[in-house]
């Protein structure tokens, strides 16, 4: 039993005047281990970010200001310590890594004088010694040809690497906490596994307390020693990992873990002989980047000769991490992005045939559900609009066009009355119900989702996925579904691609894929799920019901 | 090393794709000269009065006027690739020796005021972001605000009834004191004073506008993530400022600059003539008055060579502070 | 319904700039003064000669006589009219060539959008204040051909703009779900992007008019205006050989220029802040 070094005694941040809450974070008491990883798991809005960069003395002051509480790293009070000393405790003492390394690294410095920097604020080494050790550190985080990465800028290396760059500048200093501040969030599955890997790995050799910020249950699964739950700034739940991810008390934990989809696929009865609706062949697309300012022209191969087919009433999930094409590949199919080679047969039509006008007239058979419920939406336009438009266009007269909009409202869980108020007055789940009406009005043959749930928070993204499945079963739709995350592939989809470089590189029903691989990334893919080991499922039978009650207590998001 | 390769490679195929460029730039005089209403040669004679016959038939033969137009437009080509610009019969000069005459003060105006515009600029922004509506930061936006909105004559006009008439510190126009013969450090000290209000007044309203932008791209680049994790490391706020935010934030001031190049020429012909200062923009001025197009039309010519020059030297520049751009 | 609070809260936005509003209410007094004051005056008109010369301010005449015995007070009237007329006008022009050339560029790509890259890069290159001094040279000078040569350097920063705004716009997903419904271009350009980026036309708009009364006062200090029509920058190059001895010659009407001009750009200001209500609390 090691014993505390950073305890959070009783803290609450307040937050500005014109906030739409008075505190972030509300009277929150947490203790740190010496050697432990303890995640702090929340949804949006839960103030877990606020309450790192509060322990790190970085909330942007004035407007938000720790009001009350203590931190105390080894018995010291961060939050009374003036600013000399809390710079001479940062990386000495204690670290922080960010989300996106990105832009938390400066773009205009190499990798070496940034990390330098630390120690030429912090110790007296003089430069041969600082350089040896900096290349000692980046070897350490797994960065192969260090010397040579070090003179390298942020924007010339991957996304992986510069997290790991970060992780060597945190730590250069052997502090002995280290703050994450979701730092695998912004990276593809693959990387992320690697990145948690080594933060686990960094924790055991050195001893150190981590504190990891994250919303993904499943990264909570794969490394965390302690859990502390947070919801609208207040711990709600804290204890041993194995006890809250297993038996939550809590009714907020057992609604989130609840949410969250297993990766045992679903089955549904196959139909082999529905008529096909969609059918790619050798579809191909190159990007040309033509170089300003003199760069010499950047060619990108995003589709390499795809093939897929959908019957009607299915649903076939595209999965691959960024860079692998299949968000290109859906605006393809739905002509958005001109193709350079091919055919997209759509209802025995072959789309790509089509001249722009002729195509016009098509285009309601293959609508979509976008990702981001914030750009999807014109912010000018009512609700009724926004969903009436596509209809009116078609030829539908406007009163009958506004009855379907009130109907589709109400069929997607929203009031009628929504039709007349602007999208930036819902919040974001609501708007992808919002988008997905206004993709139902045009009754289309196909859906295309993509990446409909990656931006919403759990809770909501299991209601959305529910009522995609409702949808797509009432309508006997056929579905496109994109995503990156086999969770929710193995929840909605019946056949599934996965897709790398531009080419599916395996294919067939999920359940198959899932249980036998075929193909190495296929296999390299599934090992790097988070928390697949994890089987929530006995706690999901039990949390459903309380689950369904707390939300429906608490209003729907 | 390689970059230095990459750079100069990068000037060259600059230079080659400013062909076009230029190209249009000439069609563009010869249009100009046959879109005047009237006979190209009384146009381009002007109404100077003085234009004997002689002159007249030169004219008309130089530009070939009565043959087809293709065949005068390729002539012209030839004869400004050539650079045989012409001849200024006000000026008495051939053009391209009247304005290389003139190049050097307009270039040692326009140098100074770049440097001045965009040091103090920076500066002043700076100092203003530093700590946003303090009085300090009120002021020096103030003082922006209204040099944005002055026009160069006026201002021009304002610092000589000042400091030339009422006070007597600095001469009134020109570029030296023609009378004191000055040779050596006296010449430079002599030109360097006369220099003062010319750069000054070019400067200011360039200064204006640099200082608003330099002052909103450090308050943007100081909310920025690689901020907070310098802060995380221990830097102080006075090391974050100069050694993360500065060099980010005067990224969008030296495009800005590259961007502004032309104007700073057309503005200069309005300082040389207040002040008369003997470069080309006062002789630019001089023609404008005795309609003479011919040297106009070859400032022009020189001019926009001379912006294309200025945008290369820019470019390249940039891509030394901003490692994201890599010339190849 | 919603039109009317949108109009209300944007009027209450602005109002939160004190110096913008104050920048309006000298904004309309110019106009005003612009479009009654020619009427009000005696009828004899800004060239004519109403009095001795050299006169200064606040004695018979309010504002002085200049070199030729001209009222000054009259000029300036005169010369307020000029100043705005060719202002909006030369402005106007200028930003509907740019929003259709822009606009189409932004849109379109491809082809269209090197081709105009090409042209405003050329613009660029050329000395703005040169070319139009030749445009007005050759075209000899008329309010007219000021108004040309003026819109002729002034449409590219906005067609510049409109095509960037209509480019990330084009990418936004509601667009391309408007497109995804089968919707004509036109309808699209029109009832989805141009309303999302019309509050950056119109901030651009007034900058334009504050540049291009400094670049009309510009070309006629140097002897570039009509000759028929007063301006302020005419009345200053014509005092400007008097410096010594009577500098409000100079003064007055180049403190009317500035006047101008910073209270057009106070107004672009304020309606900068207005229209694009961001958290101003730095």
């Amino acid at each position: 039993m090691s014993e505390t070094i950073l305890d959070i005694e009783r803290l609450s941040v307040d937050l500005p005047r014109w906030a739409d809450r008075p505190q972030a974070v509300i009277d929150v008491s947490l203790a740190l281990r010496r050697n432990e990883i303890l995640c702090v798991v929340g949804e949006s809005g839960s103030g877990k970010s606020v309450m790192a960069r509060a322990i790190m003395g970085l909330l942007p002051a004035p407007h938000l200001r720790a009001s009350a509480g203590r931190v105390l790293l080894d018995g010291e009070d961060l939050l009374q310590a003036d600013a000399a000393r809390l710079r001479a405790i940062r990386c000495r003492r204690i670290s922080m890594i960010f989300q996106e390394p990105m832009t938390a690294l400066n773009p205009v410095k190499t990798l070496s004088a940034q990390i330098d920097e630390v120690l030429a604020v912090h110790t007296d080494l003089p430069r041969r010694e600082r350089t040896d050790r900096i290349a000692a550190m980046l070897e350490s985080v797994r960065l192969s040809d260090a010397r040579h990465l070090m003179r390298a800028y942020p924007h010339e290396i991957s996304g992986g690497q510069r997290q790991r760059a970060m992780i060597a500048m945190a730590l250069i200093l052997e502090p002995s906490v280290l703050i994450a501040d979701e730092p695998t969030t912004a990276l593809d599955v693959t990387t992320q596994a690697g990145i948690l890997a080594l933060i686990r790995d960094v924790q055991r050799s050195r001893h150190m307390g981590v504190v990891f910020i994250t919303h993904d249950f499943g990264v909570v699964a794969e490394i965390a020693d302690r859990v502390a739950v947070m919801q609208h700034g207040r711990l709600v739940e804290f204890g041993e990992a194995a006890q809250v991810l297993n038996a939550p008390s809590h009714p907020y934990t057992q609604a989130l873990i609840a949410a969250i989809p297993g990766l045992a696929p679903m089955n549904r009865p196959a139909n082999g002989s529905a008529p096909l609706v969609l059918t790619v062949r050798a579809l191909e697309k190159t990007f040309r980047a033509s170089g300003r300012r003199g760069g010499r022209d950047r060619v990108v191969r995003a589709l390499k000769s795809v093939e897929l087919t959908i019957r009607r009433g299915e649903t076939l999930g595209v999965v691959g991490e960024s860079g692998s094409g299949k968000s290109t590949l859906a605006r393809c199919i739905v002509r958005l992005v001109h193709a350079d080679n091919g055919s997209v047969v759509v209802r025995d039509v072959d789309w790509m045939r089509l001249s722009r006008r002729q195509l016009r007239a098509h285009r309601r058979y293959v609508q979509i559900v976008f990702q981001d419920p914030f750009g999807s939406l014109d912010p000018r336009c009512s609700v009724g609009r926004l969903i009436a438009e596509g209809p009116i266009v078609c030829g539908v007269p406007q009163a009958d066009a506004l009855a379907r909009a009130y109907s589709l409202l109400e069929l997607v869980g929203l009031e009628r009355r929504a039709a007349d108020r602007y999208p930036h007055e819902f919040s974001g789940g609501q708007r992808q119900r919002i988008g997905i009406a206004r993709a139902l009005a045009l009754d289309p043959a196909i859906l295309v989702a993509d990446e409909p749930v990656s931006a919403l928070d759990v809770s909501v993204q299991a209601q959305v996925l529910r009522l995609l499945a409702d949808i797509r079963d009432r309508f006997n739709l056929a579905m496109l579904f994109i995503t990156h995350d086999l969770r929710v592939a193995a929840q909605v989809c019946d056949r599934i691609a996965v897709m790398r470089d531009g080419e599916i590189v395996e294919h067939g029903e999920t359940a198959r894929v899932y249980a036998d691989p075929q193909h190495a990334y296929t296999r390299a893919l599934l090992a790097a799920v988070p928390g697949r080991h994890w089987q929530a499922s006995a706690v999901r039978t039990v949390a459903a019901g309380s689950a369904s009650a707390f939300i429906e207590h608490h209003g729907a998001p | 090393m390689q970059v230095a390769r990459g750079r100069a490679r990068y000037i060259g195929r600059r230079l080659v794709q400013a062909v076009p460029t230029i190209l249009v730039i000439v069609t563009l005089n010869f249009l100009l000269v046959h879109l005047a209403p009237g006979n190209a040669a009384d146009v381009l004679a002007g109404e100077a009065g003085s234009a004997t016959p002689q002159y007249m038939a030169y004219l008309r033969h130089q530009f070939g006027l009565d043959q087809p137009l293709y065949v005068q437009y390729l002539d012209y080509l030839k004869n400004v690739v050539t650079l045989e610009l012409g001849y200024s019969f006000r000026e008495g000069m051939a053009v391209r020796d009247l304005i290389l005459q003139r190049l050097g003060p307009t270039l040692l105006l326009m140098g100074t005021t770049i440097v001045l515009s965009i040091g103090v600029g920076i500066l002043l922004g700076l100092v203003a972001a530093g700590r946003p509506n303090s009085l300090r930061d009120n002021a020096i936006s103030t003082f922006a605000l209204v040099a944005y909105a002055t026009p160069l004559f006026w201002v021009g006009l304002m610092f000589i009834l000042l400091f030339s008439i009422e006070l007597r510190w600095l001469p009134t126009s020109g570029m030296t004191n023609i009378a004191a013969f000055y040779t050596g450090w006296r010449k430079v000290g002599d030109v360097a004073r006369h220099l003062v209000l010319p750069a000054l007044t070019l400067s200011l309203f360039y200064m204006a506008l640099y200082v608003r932008l330099m002052r909103s791209s450090m308050l943007e680049q100081s909310g920025m993530d690689y901020v907070v994790t310098a802060r995380s490391k221990g830097l102080t706020e006075r090391a974050i400022t100069w050694r993360h935010v500065l060099r980010n934030a005067c990224l969008p001031v030296v495009t800005m600059a590259g961007v502004q190049v032309g104007n700073l020429l057309g503005g200069s012909v309005v300082v040389e003539t207040v002040f008369g200062w003997p470069g080309i923009g006062l002789l630019a001025f001089r023609a404008l008055f005795a309609r003479d197009l011919n040297l106009l039309l070859g400032i022009f010519f020189v001019a926009a060579c001379l912006v294309i020059a200025v945008n290369i030297i820019v470019d390249v520049i940039y891509s030394v502070l901003d490692p994201r751009i890599r010339l190849r | 319904m919603s039109a009317k609070a949108d109009v209300l809260a944007f009027c209450q936005r602005y109002a939160r700039n004190r110096a913008a509003l104050v920048a309006l209410g000298v904004l309309v007094a110019i106009v005003v003064v612009a479009i009654a004051g020619p009427h009000l005056l005696r009828q004899g008109g800004p060239f004519e000669l109403a009095g001795p010369p050299f006169q200064p301010p606040f004695g018979r005449f309010a504002l002085g006589t200049d070199m030729l015995g001209r009222d000054e007070l009259v000029g300036l009237v005169y010369g307020a009219r000029t100043s705005l007329v060719i202002g909006l006008v030369a402005t106007l022009f200028a930003t509907l060539l740019g929003v259709l050339l822009g606009g189409i560029a932004g849109y379109y790509g491809g082809g269209a959008d090197e081709a105009l890259m090409r042209l405003t890069e050329i613009f660029q290159t050329i000395p703005s204040f040169l070319f139009a001094i030749l445009v007005v040279a050759i075209l000899s000078p008329s309010i007219e051909s000021v108004i040309i040569a003026i819109a002729v350097v002034s449409w590219p920063p906005m067609a510049r703009l409109v095509r960037g705004e209509f480019r990330s716009l084009a990418d936004r997903e509601f667009v391309q779900a408007c497109v995804s419904m089968g919707m004509s271009d036109l309808r699209v350009i029109a009832l989805h992007i141009l309303p999302n980026c019309l509050s950056s036309i119109i901030v651009t708009g007034s900058l334009l008019v504050a540049t291009a009364i400094l670049t009309e006062s510009a070309l006629s200090f140097l002897g570039l205006s009509d000759p028929n029509v007063m301006s302020w920058g005419f009345m200053v190059g014509a005092a400007r050989d008097f410096l010594q001895r009577a500098w409000w010659l100079c003064a007055i009407p180049g403190v009317a220029i500035l006047v101008t001009v910073l209270a057009i750009n106070l107004v672009g200001d304020g309606l900068n802040d207005a229209l694009n209500p961001r958290l101003r609390h730095l």
